[in-house]
C-alpha cells in the first residue's frame, strides 16, 4: 500500500473528481440502518396521516369535504407556524416553552399599534414581528451567553410574557374592528379556498425548510444539536448561531402571533398557554428529536396535521373535548416510542 | 492446569455482515488470555455473547467442561462470568461500597444496613489490596481507582471466576497501570481466569500468558507470548508483514524552520504554570507526559477553549489573542481532540458532513447557502487518498471503526488548511495496522510544510515521530529534548519530576 502524500491531500480540496462512489466492504450496514430510518420515520408519521384521513373518511362521509379540509388547514395553521419556528431550536437540542404566551404578548402587541394607537397595518405587523424577534433574541442570549438551561429561559421567558401580556392589554381583549384588511391576513383568501392564514404557514414551511437543508444557519442547527463541544472545536463561534437561531424562531411566534390575531380578529390576552406544547408535540411527531440533531420540517408540517385532523376527526364523531386530548396525549407517547424503538434498532444492529 | 472456558465455534451473523465465524478460545484456570484484533475483528461481539448480551447463531460455551447457554447476563453472572467493560457502568453520586453492592445491599426489611455494607466492602477491598475508602463517593475517583472499584464489583459475585476486561488502560496513566497489573497478577494467581483485550503490545508482553489473534471475525490463531515477537502478532492481526514499512519520522527540517507558532508564559487557573515553547515549520513536536501533566490543557488554552490567566501567543510573528476556538481557526491552528466521540465529531451526522465542520466559509455562496455538492465532493477525495473505509460519504459517523472516524477528523482539518495541526492522543484506541497510516499521514503532513504538535501517552510512538519533545509535569514544561537525545528513560525522568511527594 502506498503512503497518502501531502500533496494528493492538499488536492483533495480543489479537484473535482470523478464523482463515482467508492466501494468499500464492510462497516456499512449501520449506516444504511440510520438513513433508513430517519425516513422511515417520516414515511411512518405520513403512513399515519393517511391512514387517520382514510379512518375518519369511513367513519363520516363529512370530513373529506373541501369545507372541512379547509377548516383542518386553517386550524393548523397557528400551531404549524410555531412549530416550524421551534424545529430549529429542538433540533439544536433546546426547547422554547414561551411560544404561547410570547405568540399572546406580540398579537397584544400588534393590538395596542393598531388599534389603540392607530398606527397603519405594516407598521402593526413589523411591530408583532419585532416583539417575537426581540423575545427570540432574549431567549437565545439567557441560553448561549449566560448559558442558562433553555427549559429553565424559556420557562422564565413564559411567565414574562403572559403577565406582560395581561399588564400592556389591561386584561381585555383588544379588537381590530376598526382596522381595515386586518383579518384578511389570516382569513382571505389570495387562492380561492385556501385561507391566507394556510397560505403563510406553507411559505413559511417551504422557506424553513430551504434554509435548514441548504444554508450555513441550517448545517449549524444539526451541529450544535450533534455535539456543541465538537462544533465549538471546529472553530465555529456557537453562541452567535444558537442565538441567531433563537431568534428566528422568535419571528415565527410574531408570524403566529399576528396570524392568530387576524384570525380572531382580536387579540386575546389569556389565551396562549398550551400552544407551546402542541407546537413540540407536532414537532415530535414528526420525528424530531428532543436530545437534538436530527428533524425536518417536512415531519413537523406532517405532525401538526395529523395533531388537526385528530382533533377534528374526533369532534366530527362527536366525541368531547376532554377525551380529545387525551388522545393526543396518546399520540404524543405513540411518536417518541416509535423514535426509541428505531434508534434502538440502529444501535442493537453495530458491532463495536 | 485446568481447563476454566472452552468456546467451539461461535458464529454470529448480523443483517449484511459476518460478524464472527467459527471462532475458539480456551482460557485456563489462573492464567492471562490476551486477545487483539483490529477494530471490527469481532472482539466486542464475541465477549457480548459470553456475557449473554447476544445469543450465537452456532457454535458451543463450554465453562469448566460443560456445555452452558448464555442466554442473558444473569446467567452469564452465575456462571461466574464477569466483564468489565471500556465504558464504566459506575453510578458517580453513589459511594464505592453503594456501587458495589447495588441491588444486592443487606438489609433489615425496607432498610439498608449502611454500617453492614461498608464492612463488608472493606473487607472485599482490604482482600483484593485495593485502597480506597468504601464511604467515597465514586464521582471523586479518578478513571484508574474507578476501574478498581469496577473489578472489586465484579469479583464481589461469589463465584466469579472469569474475568474479561476491555482495554482496560485506555483512560489511565503509566503509573495507575502497574497498580492494576499487580491486581490483575494477584488475581491470577489465586485461580481466576482473565481474558485481557487491549491493542498496547507492551502492555500484553507485561501481563498475558497466551495470546489470541482474531481478524475480520475469524479466528486467526493462539500462541504463547514467551514464542511469538510483536511483528508476528501484528502480521496475525492484519494479515500482512508491517514491520518492514514502519515509518519513521522524516528528516529533521533543521532550525532554520521558520517559527510558526511561539507559546510564552502560558499559564491558567487550575494548572498551567509558565508553559513556553516553540514550533517551526515542517515539524512534529512530541508533547509527553503523565496523566494529568497538562498537555491537553496546554493545546487546549493554546485554541482558547478554555481562558489563560497570562502567557501571550504567537503566531508567524505577530502576537495574537485568542479568545474562542473560532480565532484559533481563524489563524490556522486547528486541534483535534483527545476524545474523538465527545470533542472531535458528530456522531449522527455523516462523514461529508463531519468532513466539513471546519470549511463551511470556502463552502459558502451568497446568502448564506451552503454549497453542499462542492463539500461532499471535497469529503470524497479526502475518503479516497486518506483512504477512510466507508461505503459512501452519506455513511453515520458512529457506524465507522476508530481509526476511520480519527481519519474523519483528520479530513476535516485537512479541509481547513491550517498551518498548526495540534493532535491530541491521535492513535488512542485505534488498531495497529491503522496507526501506521496515522503515523504515515502525520510525516507527509510535517513533510508538506505544516507544523504539527502531538499529545501522546505512548513513549514509543512519541519518539519515532518528533523531531522533538515537549515534557511537562505538574502544569509545568521540564523540559524540551532534541530527538538524539530522547529515550524513554530520559522523558520518564522529565516527567515524573516534582511528582515524588505526591505518589508516596
Amino acid at each position: 500500500m502506498t503512503t497518502p502524500r501531502a500533496e494528493d491531500l492538499a488536492d483533495a480540496r480543489t479537484q473535482s473528481p470523478p464523482a463515482e462512489a467508492v466501494a468499500v466492504g464492510g462497516g456499512g450496514r449501520g449506516g444504511r440502518f440510520a438513513a433508513l430510518g430517519q425516513g422511515l420515520q417520516q414515511l411512518l408519521a405520513f403512513g399515519t396521516l393517511i391512514a387517520l384521513m382514510i379512518i375518519f373518511f369511513i367513519a363520516s362521509p363529512k370530513f373529506l369535504t373541501i369545507t372541512n379540509i379547509s377548516s383542518i388547514l386553517l386550524s393548523t395553521a397557528v400551531i404549524g407556524i410555531l412549530a416550524v419556528g421551534t424545529t430549529f431550536v429542538i433540533i439544536t437540542g433546546g426547547i422554547d416553552l414561551s411560544l404561547g404566551t410570547a405568540m399572546t404578548l406580540c398579537s397584544v402587541v400588534v393590538g395596542l399599534l393598531l388599534s389603540n394607537a392607530g398606527l397603519p397595518l405594516p407598521v402593526g405587523i413589523l411591530g408583532g414581528l419585532a416583539m417575537g424577534a426581540l423575545i427570540g433574541f432574549i431567549n437565545g442570549f439567557n441560553v448561549a451567553i449566560l448559558g442558562l438551561p433553555p427549559f429553565i429561559a424559556t420557562l422564565s421567558m413564559m411567565l414574562v410574557c403572559q403577565g406582560l401580556a395581561l399588564v400592556l392589554s389591561g386584561v381585555k381583549p383588544i379588537y381590530f374592528t376598526g382596522v381595515e384588511g386586518f383579518s384578511k391576513i389570516a382569513l382571505g383568501e389570495i387562492i380561492p379556498r385556501i385561507p391566507n392564514a394556510v397560505l403563510i404557514l406553507f411559505a413559511l414551511a417551504l422557506v424553513a425548510g430551504i434554509i435548514l437543508r441548504k444554508t450555513i444557519l441550517g448545517r449549524m442547527t444539526y451541529a450544535i444539536g450533534s455535539n456543541e463541544e465538537a462544533t465549538r472545536l471546529s472553530g465555529i463561534n456557537t453562541r452567535r448561531w444558537v442565538l441567531a437561531i433563537y431568534t428566528l424562531a422568535g419571528v415565527a411566534t410574531g408570524i403566529a402571533g399576528i396570524v392568530l390575531a387576524a384570525r380572531l380578529n382580536s387579540a386575546q390576552p389569556q389565551l396562549g398557554v398550551g400552544y407551546e406544547l402542541q407546537a413540540i408535540a407536532a414537532v415530535i411527531i414528526g420525528g424530531t428529536s428532543l436530545l437534538g440533531g436530527r428533524g425536518s420540517i417536512l415531519g413537523t408540517i406532517i405532525g401538526a396535521l395529523i395533531m388537526s385532523v385528530l382533533i377534528n376527526g374526533l369532534r366530527i364523531l362527536a366525541i368531547q373535548t376532554e377525551w380529545q386530548t387525551v388522545v393526543v396525549g396518546l399520540v404524543v407517547l405513540v411518536a417518541v416510542f416509535a423514535d426509541n424503538l428505531r434508534k434502538r434498532r440502529a444501535e442493537g444492529g453495530g458491532r463495536h | 492446569m485446568s481447563q476454566l472456558l472452552r468456546v467451539e465455534g461461535i458464529s454470529k451473523e448480523f443483517p449484511g455482515v459476518k460478524a464472527l465465524d467459527g471462532v475458539n478460545f480456551e482460557l485456563d484456570r489462573g492464567e492471562v488470555l490476551a486477545l487483539v484484533g483490529e477494530n471490527g475483528a469481532g472482539k466486542s461481539t464475541l465477549m457480548k455473547i459470553l456475557s449473554g448480551i447476544y445469543t450465537p447463531d452456532a457454535g458451543q460455551i463450554f465453562v469448566e467442561g460443560d456445555e452452558v447457554d448464555v442466554t442473558d447476563p444473569k446467567v452469564a453472572q452465575r456462571l461466574g462470568i464477569s466483564i468489565i467493560h471500556q465504558e464504566m457502568n459506575l453510578m458517580p453520586h453513589l459511594t464505592v461500597a453503594q456501587n458495589i453492592y447495588i441491588g444486592r445491599e443487606p438489609r433489615t426489611g425496607p432498610w439498608v444496613r449502611e454500617g453492614e455494607l461498608n464492612r463488608r466492602t472493606k473487607a472485599l477491598l482490604g482482600d483484593l489490596g485495593i485502597h480506597l475508602r468504601p464511604t467515597q463517593g465514586v464521582g471523586e475517583l479518578t478513571v484508574a481507582s474507578q476501574q478498581m472499584v469496577e473489578i472489586a464489583k465484579a469479583l464481589s459475585f461469589e463465584h466469579t471466576k472469569i474475568l474479561i476486561m476491555d482495554e482496560p488502560t485506555s483512560a489511565i496513566s503509566i503509573q495507575e497501570t502497574q497498580v492494576l497489573f499487580r491486581l490483575i497478577r494477584s488475581l491470577r494467581d489465586r485461580g481466576v481466569g482473565i481474558v485481557y483485550i487491549s491493542h498496547r503490545m507492551e502492555e500484553l508482553r507485561q501481563i498475558a500468558n497466551r495470546v489470541t489473534v482474531l481478524r475480520d471475525g475469524q479466528y486467526v490463531g493462539t500462541r504463547s507470548m514467551n514464542d511469538v515477537r510483536d511483528d508476528e502478532i501484528i502480521a496475525m492481526m492484519v494479515g500482512r508483514e508491517v514491520s518492514a514499512a514502519y515509518a519513521s519520522r522524516p528528516e529533521v527540517s533543521g532550525d532554520d524552520g521558520e517559527v510558526v507558532l511561539a507559546v510564552r508564559g502560558l499559564t491558567t487557573k487550575s494548572l498551567l504554570q509558565d508553559v513556553s515553547f516553540e514550533l517551526r515549520r515542517g515539524e512534529i513536536l512530541g508533547f509527553a507526559g503523565l496523566m494529568g501533566a497538562g498537555r491537553t490543557e496546554t493545546a487546549r488554552a493554546i485554541i482558547g477553549a478554555d481562558p489563560m490567566t497570562a502567557g501571550t501567543v504567537v503566531v508567524n510573528g505577530r502576537e495574537i489573542k485568542i479568545s474562542g476556538p473560532s480565532v484559533a481557526v481563524r489563524h490556522g491552528i486547528g486541534y483535534l481532540p483527545e476524545d474523538r466521540k465527545r470533542h472531535g465529531l458528530m456522531l449522527e451526522q455523516d462523514v461529508a458532513f463531519n468532513v466539513a465542520m471546519a470549511s463551511l466559509k470556502s463552502n459558502r455562496a451568497p446568502l448564506g447557502f451552503l454549497r453542499d455538492g462542492r463539500a461532499r465532493r471535497i469529503s470524497e477525495n479526502f475518503i479516497k487518498s486518506l483512504r477512510i473505509k466507508t461505503p459512501s460519504s452519506r455513511t453515520t459517523v458512529k457506524t465507522l471503526s476508530g481509526g476511520n472516524q480519527q481519519k474523519v477528523v483528520i479530513a476535516k482539518w485537512l479541509a481547513r488548511d491550517c498551518d498548526v495541526l495540534i493532535f491530541d492522543e491521535p492513535t488512542r484506541g485505534i488498531d495497529v495496522g491503522a496507526k501506521e497510516e496515522i503515523y504515515r499521514l502525520l510525516n507527509s503532513l510535517a513533510e508538506s510544510g505544516k507544523a504539527v504538535i502531538m499529545i501522546s501517552s505512548e513513549l514509543p510512538e512519541v519518539l519515532r515521530l518528533s523531531h522533538r519533545i515537549v515534557v511537562m509535569s505538574q502544569g509545568r514544561v521540564t523540559g524540551t529534548l532534541s530527538a538524539d537525545e530522547a529515550d524513554q528513560e530520559s522523558i520518564m525522568k522529565l516527567a515524573t519530576q516534582n511528582i515524588e511527594e505526591v505518589a508516596a
